[in-house]
């Protein structure tokens, strides 16, 4: 046989493979739109909604793994008690939605630059494993800490809303001012995040930094000052981040951290981990397909942790670099 | 000539388990320890050897993977069905449980020796390479990789499915004529003892098919990746009664006949620690330090670190269901929630507390921690829950001031290296060892 006929016969055959499956893909997501669509746009607003959450979280693991190399697992912890610092300031001092958004702003940029002053720091020159394990322990450590008696509590507890939840029907479709407010908050901290990277001295040195910590410091960057800024700057991710969360979902407990941490993570790592839109476009991936599992598939929000690491497993096997590349690279 | 007067350390070994044994089994008996620590001491052994596997893929290994509680788990849920159907015939016959669980066992067994026969991964990248010369390599790669599925998915289901079927149908037909031989308390044991090695190999198989692709990633990635593993496990475990009903999901599993007995643990720990330490000082041991030292100079001496890696970690998993088979007949009873990812830190506790590459180390971390953990249960009611702040401060205070752990690689008793293995004169420094390490076992191999 001709070698261009079999050329073209393999070329057929490849292409013919790739629309067979996504067909059985679109025919599987068309057929559950046409069946509910109502229900389909309701979830993937809701996925929305935790995605944007997620990428908060996620921009801040993304930002500190760029810098120091290191997987800050106590994240999420602080994440969680940033939502406790809001509740008691809502709770004790009568504070309004704002004030207590600044207030756990604030705790969580302290309590994140204490923490890599405290345990990270000290180890910046030791193996990569020696700092990761110390993160786990820190986590672990917040975790268990926190849910003693006299510093927040063991129990759940409810959280009390700043403000009014107002929702809005269209179409059978609802929405929320929650969300609203989730998602415009998220993109600013984003296209803030972006700045700051990209456009400030700071930014400057971050990305430096990252690059080849020993040659910024010989520039003349203080690396350990900018490793403390990044650190602040992820502590401002969480701490808004847990306010909004606890806003959206109000039942807060010590152990909250861990879910939306490790998926915010995860999500960093599908977008491409080190990249800041990469991390944005990872949480929205992991926040739709987390709804989408509740929504339609059997006993799916039992199922939905396991599905978001299927997808991050099925991701590290065919692109370990995620999606994106590396941002200090690319945003100039 | 002074090793020869020393005792031999096959001796030394016998020796320490039977004066253990002894001592620990009259101390049992005679009610010198009451039943709540007896148990913790059971419970600690067990640990051990969990945490030995674990030390095998980290200590050893450099493997830095978490997700070891999901294998205790499968060790522990497999064993567990296979004893309990052996009591109460869930599955209409004695031996229905051993049955399935074997067959499976085999079939997976069959078709990766098939596959590997066949020498599938080299055929896929020579078929690769001469389709790139025809089509794009985005095509080329689409098209092997729906050969290989297809290849591996036929073998998987005629190969496995055909070996697995005939020893399940073997086992139903001889299993309860086999047993029913022996005396009915024997015959209990015997099952324990293959429920046990069954569930550690399933632990083994799950960890070589996880591991196969994974450990490619390097270790931030292979970190996550197995945490991502122990958290799809934990879903599994919560979900598995849809799958198999006795299993009982979130409810926990209850009613696991109690056989686990301080003979056996204590059996089971010597077996598993002779077995590491002759693997560890073996060619093989020496191969996985090496690629833990210097993976680029490991390759280079010719040592398939890949495969390495994968012999480490398939081992280590089988430590894990070994313990995770002991565990579940020594409470009786298995929830979802003791095999958590967060219960994959504990044995990392043990062993980063202990020693990273030690036995002995993470033998004594991990009395420690469940002395530590249990004996912290005499506090005032009060500061009971202050537990749990100790042991990561442990974790933590170790890695800032101490990170090779207690013991750092050093060994105590029988434990010790060989002495005409290790030739080099006493005082070479880690980094000299370790090359001098990876030249031996590349000349070897």
């Amino acid at each position: 046989m001709d070698n261009k006929v079999i050329k073209l016969l393999l070329r057929a055959l490849a292409w013919g493979i790739l629309a067979l499956v996504a067909g059985v893909v679109v025919r599987l997501v068309g057929g559950v739109i046409i069946d509910s669509p109502v229900t389909f746009v309701q979830q993937m607003l809701n996925g929305l909604q935790l995605g944007f959450m997620y990428a908060m979280i996620a921009v801040g693991y993304t930002l500190v793994y760029g810098v120091v190399k290191l997987i800050n697992f106590a994240y999420g912890d602080i994440f969680m008690v940033g939502a406790f610092v809001s509740f008691f300031g809502i709770t004790q001092y009568g504070f309004s939605f704002v004030p207590a958004l600044l207030l756990a702003t604030v705790a969580c940029i302290f309590l994140a630059v204490i923490i890599d002053r405290v345990a990270y720091k000290p180890l910046r020159e030791a193996p990569r494993i020696a700092a990761l394990i110390t993160a786990l322990g820190m986590s672990i450590f917040l975790e268990y800490f926190t849910a003693l008696k006299f510093v927040f509590s063991p129990d759940y507890i409810a959280f009390e809303r700043p403000f009014e939840l107002v929702s809005w029907e269209v179409g059978g479709i609802r929405f929320t001012n929650i969300q609203l407010i989730v998602a415009g908050v998220s993109i600013l901290y984003f296209l803030g995040v972006q700045y700051i990277v990209g456009r400030t001295k700071i930014g400057k040195a971050m990305r430096a930094s990252a690059f080849d910590k020993p040659t910024a410091q010989l520039m003349g960057i203080n690396v350990n000052a900018v490793i403390g800024a990044t650190f602040a700057l992820t502590g401002a991710l969480a701490g808004t981040a847990a306010m909004l969360y606890a806003t959206a979902y109000p039942q807060i407990f010590t152990f909250m951290g861990l879910q939306p941490g490790l998926k915010a993570f995860v999500a960093a790592v599908i977008g491409g981990i080190g990249s800041i839109p990469g991390a944005f476009v990872g949480s929205l991936i992991m926040g739709f397909t987390e709804a989408m599992t509740v929504g339609f598939v059997p006993y799916g929000s039992t199922l939905k942790d396991g599905v978001a690491f299927i997808l991050l497993i099925a991701m590290l096997l065919i692109r370990p670099t995620g999606i994106f590349g590396d941002p200090f690279e690319e945003i100039k | 000539m002074k090793s020869l007067h020393r005792i031999p350390t096959w001796v030394q070994a016998l020796i320490f388990f039977l004066v253990v044994g002894v001592v620990v089994q009259m101390a049992f008996a005679q009610g010198w320890l009451s039943e709540y620590w007896q148990q913790i001491l059971m419970a600690g052994t067990i640990l051990a050897v969990s945490a030995l596997g674990l030390n095998l893929k980290y200590g050893y290994g450099g493997l830095f993977a978490i997700g070891h509680a999901a294998f205790y788990g499968i060790g522990a849920y497999a064993s567990a069905l296979v004893t309990k159907d052996w009591t109460t015939q869930w599955s209409g016959s004695p031996v229905g449980g051993l049955a399935g669980l074997l067959g499976i066992e085999a079939g997976f067994i069959a078709a990766a020796v098939v596959i590997s026969l066949l020498d599938i991964g080299h055929r896929r990248r020579r078929l690769r390479e001469r389709l790139e010369e025809l089509v794009s390599p985005f095509e080329a790669s689409v098209l092997t990789t729906t050969l290989t599925i297809l290849v591996a998915g036929v073998i998987l289901v005629v190969v496995g499915g055909g070996v697995g079927w005939l020893v399940r149908r073997a086992v139903l037909a001889v299993g309860p004529s086999l047993f029913g031989v022996l005396p009915e308390a024997i015959a209990q044991q015997v099952v324990f003892l293959v429920a046990l090695i069954a569930g550690a190999i399933l632990a083994a198989l799950v960890g070589f098919v996880v591991g196969l692709p994974l450990l490619n990633l390097t270790y931030d990635y292979l970190c996550i990746a197995t945490l991502g593993f122990g958290i799809i496990t934990y879903v599994f475990f919560n979900n598995a009664d849809q799958l198999i009903p006795t299993m009982k999901g979130a409810r926990g599993m209850v009613a696991i006949p109690r056989l686990t007995t301080w003979p056996w643990v204590l059996g089971v720990f010597a077996v598993a620690i002779i077995v590491m330490r002759n693997f560890i000082y073996s060619s093989t041991g020496r191969a996985i330090l090496a690629v833990r030292d210097d993976l680029t100079a490991a390759d280079t001496m010719g040592i398939n670190s890949y495969q390495y890696k994968v012999l480490a970690y398939t081992v280590g998993c089988a430590y894990a269901g070994l313990a995770g088979g002991l565990y579940a007949h020594l409470y009786a009873f298995l929830h979802p929630s003791n095999f958590t990812w967060l219960k994959s830190i504990d044995p990392f506790v043990m062993v980063v507390f202990g020693g990273v590459g030690s036995m002995t180390g993470t033998t004594m971390g991990a009395y420690v921690f469940v002395t530590l953990l249990e004996g912290l249960r005499v506090l005032p009611a009060e500061l009971i829950d202050w537990r749990y702040v100790i042991y990561p401060l442990i974790l933590l205070f170790v890695m800032l001031f101490r990170p090779q752990g207690i013991m750092g690689t050093s060994e105590l008793g029988f434990l010790k290296r060989p002495k005409a293995a290790a030739e080099e004169p006493e005082k070479v420094s880690a980094s000299e060892k370790a090359t001098s390490e990876s030249t031996a076992s590349g000349s070897e191999g």
